[in-house]
């Protein structure tokens, strides 16, 4: 079997070690394996095959977060998100059987609909109650205080269609990915509200999928692949200029959706248009906010939002439109939390490190609000101020947008 | 000892995952930013305190193991490769900032602090930790005194030993040394001046007091763009004779500006032969007339054009292309390898001539980004390390580009170190001996040579010619 690693990328690294210091698990373990340059050269002894995958190389390659902290940093260009899903699938097949049947189910029963659906209907009972808070608090535990953390659901669906106000400038489709039309439904609901108000004509499909970037994240890169081409058919109607994904895991991901599907014809069109909400509303006119929010507010810089969209001026821009509003720093505030897609679950023990590591920071800032503008993010770090009783809101951009809006 | 008892031995310290010794971790661990030889450890331990490093070191002193220091393994001349030393001491975890004492500027930090985290923690009260190698998002403070490392603004503000006020050694015997301390100007012999530059073989660094300078009010930087590199050579002798001493004064050759332009699209020029960075800083009163004078002098010595950072931003950019332009250089060729010699500075525009028949001789592309101010050159060398033929190609060119910068009046290195890399050049710089003084005065702190052994001093050992390049060259 040839390495499906490209020689090219690989030795595109020069072993300067400018990414160490980039790193969550690398700052957290000082251990160099656990750190890009150190991965790179795992990757590299795996396409060489100096070593097989075995436990310990698939350990320190498991544990990576997929941040791409270190594609930022890095002066030479190695594009190490392509590389690291590249290796995904190698590791999955060197996993025993029973470890890549759960994780193969987990990415599964995520990514389709029918089995959230229901898990929500029993979820979304306890969701965001005082209760569960105050258990979450009394028993510290970070399960309980993640139900706590949920918008308190059950809520009316969202509409179809959000008209713009004014003017019609432009259409966007809305994607709701995994969790945003269940659990974040306040949120997608102030995003298609808030792009309306600017002149956005915004839809929302029906049966829109998951976009596959969770079973990419397993190493599962054909079900990856399979979701993506649903996605693109479901999206296929009348044309829209932008395509909006709620999460920032999935707009970096599809913005690559050309290099996912290179033989689907509409794939690298789709990507074009694929833009955060806070990107694109940054772009836009939006009249002054009416209300104030008077707060201290600090921006935590999701991974998929700073590293691999190039995004965070613009979410501060955005906030600091709010009458009310002073913008404090966040120390390390582009270090990932902790939550990475499904490392949460399948790496906890460095996921609650590097959360402690997040809540130190968001103590020592001063701010009463933290806005995190990523639903994996805000729940790892909502949930994490729940338990240890922060006294601090952690919210997303959007929802204070909205609510300076009066919408 | 076995293997085995004494990771079990040195786990009971460091906790259990401080010790690796899985195949797959050592091999992280078998060379640093220098890639052309390498080699495992049999060990890496990883402490979490300076106080565990010291029984760490006690444990191998009475089994008498040798060891190698490791910061965060940016070094360009194989510092850290183990020779006969079977154990790698890891530094990453000792990265408490322990005291900051802003009224008498100075910080005391553990050994694994990164370099520009100490800068940083300091910015709010306007100080700043003056030596900032190009590699100063990664490397740490040990891996800085141990390299006495310069960088871009050390033209004026001197290098690391001018920054360091004390450090803590553990001895190779285990014993715990404090060499000055906060005070200024400490009569007697300057102990931390020896230490600083010592690559890890007086012992192992644990912590350091250092000097803090006041932040600068204000920065003037341009850009001088030159057709030839010998015009811009005369820039910088117009600008230093002229009693002007910049902040930095860096210089940038065709190839490298190819490379930054292509990994930081700056707008730099890609036809120039050479450009000049140069940062003139203090208080804002007089600056601009000190920027005008070096424009003055550029344009006298053919400069074709002058830029000036408008903004922040604009020199943040200009010092990036300059800061990661070794890595940018990974966008040209797969591997790369540095030297580090210093000429005087009237010889630059002659060694650059040498550096291109050089070149031209070993069929071999050669880019120079270098701190044009202080003579200390860097030609970068790019090969590919799966041709064996080139890889003997580059070490022949850069043993010829060192003999030169000797020839010529200056030095094997400015502050890469010696590390394995230029060790069989040492007798060329200095008599018998000089270097007989020099182990001498190791082996008072090191008398069994067990701290990162057949380093900086050349013996039967350590010599080029006896060791295989690449000792385990299966890459
Ligand atoms: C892209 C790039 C740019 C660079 N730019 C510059 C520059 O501008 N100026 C410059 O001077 N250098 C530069 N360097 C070289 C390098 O970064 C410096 O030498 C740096 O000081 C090494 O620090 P480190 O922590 O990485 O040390 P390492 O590489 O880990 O070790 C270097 C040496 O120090 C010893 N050592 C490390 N820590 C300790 C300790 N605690 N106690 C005792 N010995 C120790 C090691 O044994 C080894 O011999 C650059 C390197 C790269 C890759
Ligand atoms: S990934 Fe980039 S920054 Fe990291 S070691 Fe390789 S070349 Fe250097
Ligand atoms: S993606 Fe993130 S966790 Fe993985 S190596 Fe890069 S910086 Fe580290």
């Amino acid at each position: 079997m040839n390495s499906p690693l490209d020689d090219t990328q690989l030795g595109s690294c020069v072993h300067c070690g400018l990414c160490l210091d980039a790193c969550p698990t690398y700052l957290e373990t000082g251990n160099e394996a656990a750190s890009p340059r150190g991965r790179i050269h795992l990757m590299r002894a795996l396409a060489d095959r100096r070593l097989s995958a075995y436990a310990p190389v698939r350990n320190h390659l498991d544990s990576c977060l997929g941040c791409r902290a270190c594609e930022a940093a890095c002066p030479s260009g190695v594009p190490y998100g392509a590389l690291i899903e590249a290796t995904r699938p190698l590791l999955e097949a060197a996993r025993p059987a029973p470890a890549r049947f759960t994780r193969r189910t987990l990415g599964r029963l995520l990514s389709s609909r029918t089995p959230r659906e229901l898990g929500w209907a029993v979820v979304g009972r306890a969701a965001g109650r005082g209760f569960v808070d105050r258990l979450a608090r009394r028993t510290g535990s970070l399960a309980l205080a993640r139900l706590a953390a949920l918008d308190p659901g059950p809520r009316p669906r969202l509409p179809d269609v959000f008209e713009p106000p004014g003017e019609v400038r432009g259409s966007a489709i809305l994607l709701t990915g995994c969790v945003s039309d269940t659990a974040f439904r306040a949120t997608t609901r102030y995003a298609g509200r808030l792009l309306a108000l600017g002149g956005i004509r915004v839809t929302v499909p029906n049966h829109q999928g998951c976009c596959g970037a969770l079973a990419l994240h397993l190493g599962d890169d054909r079900a990856a692949e399979h979701h993506l081409a649903a996605l693109l058919s479901a999206t296929a109607g009348p044309h829209a200029d932008w395509i909006v994904p709620m999460a920032a895991g999935c707009s970096a991901h599809l913005r690559h959706a050309g290099r996912h599907l290179p033989d689907n014809a509409s794939a690298e069109s789709f990507a074009r248009r694929v833009i955060d909400p806070l990107a694109l509303l940054a772009q836009l006119s939006l009249p002054a906010p009416r209300h104030s929010v008077v707060a201290r507010v600090a921006v935590h810089d999701p991974c998929h939002l700073v590293h691999a969209q190039g995004v965070a001026a613009e979410v501060r821009r955005l906030l600091s439109t709010i009458p009310g509003v002073t913008l404090v720093p966040l120390s390390e505030s582009e270090v990932c939390c902790g939550s990475a897609g499904t490392y949460n679950l399948t790496e906890g023990a460095l996921a609650r490190r590097l959360l402690a590591r997040k809540l130190s920071h968001v103590a020592a800032s001063g701010a009463t609000i933290i806005a995190a503008p990523n639903p994996g993010c805000l729940l790892q770090i909502r949930s994490g101020a729940i338990r240890d009783d922060l006294p601090v809101e952690v919210v997303h951009p959007l929802e204070l947008l909205g609510r300076a809006h009066g919408i | 000892m076995t293997a085995s008892n004494l990771a079990r031995a040195l786990r009971a310290i460091v906790g259990d995952d401080g010790v690796l010794d899985g195949d797959e971790a050592l091999l992280v661990y078998e060379c640093d930013g220098y890639v052309l030889e390498r080699g495992t450890p049999e060990l890496v331990v990883l402490p979490r305190t300076p106080e565990e490093a010291a029984r760490v070191v006690r444990l191998l002193a009475a089994r008498q193991i040798a060891f190698v220091p490791r910061g965060a393994g940016t070094g360009l001349s194989g510092g850290t490769l183990p020779l006969d030393a079977p154990v790698m001491i890891g530094l990453s975890r000792l990265k408490a900032i322990e005291t900051i004492d802003v009224r008498n500027r100075r910080v005391q930090v553990q050994a694994g602090v990164v370099n520009l985290n100490v800068s940083r923690a300091v910015k709010d009260d306007g100080l700043l930790y003056a030596p900032d190698p190009s590699s100063q998002a990664a490397c740490t403070i040990g891996g800085n005194i141990a390299e006495n490392s310069g960088g871009p603004h050390t033209l004026k503000y001197g290098v690391t030993v001018n920054h360091v006020l004390g450090v803590e050694i553990v001895l190779a015997s285990g014993k715990v040394v404090q060499l000055g301390g906060a005070t200024e100007d400490l009569p007697g012999y300057d102990l931390v001046g020896a230490a600083v530059g010592s690559e890890g073989t007086f012992g192992l660094i644990t912590r350091a007091t250092l000097r803090l300078v006041r932040a600068p009010q204000a920065f003037r930087t341009l850009l001088a763009v030159f057709a030839r590199v010998d015009d811009a050579s005369a820039a910088v002798s117009a600008i230093i004779a002229a009693g002007l001493v910049p902040a930095a004064l860096e210089m940038m050759d065709t190839l490298i500006l190819q490379a930054v332009e292509q990994a930081f699209g700056a707008g730099l020029p890609l036809d120039a032969g050479a450009v000049l960075l140069i940062e003139l800083d203090g208080p804002e009163a007089g600056l601009d007339d000190e920027a005008a004078l070096v424009e003055t002098l550029c344009r006298r010595c053919a400069s074709r054009e002058v830029r000036r950072a408008a903004s922040e931003a604009e020199r943040a950019l200009l010092w990036k292309c300059r800061k990661r332009a070794f890595g940018a250089v990974g966008r040209l060729a797969r591997n790369y390898c540095t030297q580090d010699g210093v000429v005087p500075r009237t010889q630059l525009p002659e060694i650059l001539r040498r550096i291109t028949r050089t070149a031209e001789r070993h069929r071999l592309r050669i880019g120079n980004v270098f701190h044009a101010g202080d003579g200390n050159i860097h030609p970068i060398i790019l090969f590919d390390e799966r041709d064996n033929d080139e890889v003997q190609r580059v070490l022949a060119a850069g043993r010829e580009i060192l003999e030169a910068c000797v020839a010529l009046g200056g030095s094997l290195s400015g502050e890469h170190g010696i590390g394995v890399e230029k060790i069989a050049q040492m007798p060329l710089l200095f008599a018998p001996d000089d270097l007989d003084a020099m182990l001498r005065l190791r082996r008072v702190f090191d008398p069994d040579q067990r701290a990162n052994p057949h380093k900086v001093l050349p013996d039967s050992k350590s010599c080029i010619e006896t060791r295989t390049p690449r000792r385990q060259a299966a890459m």
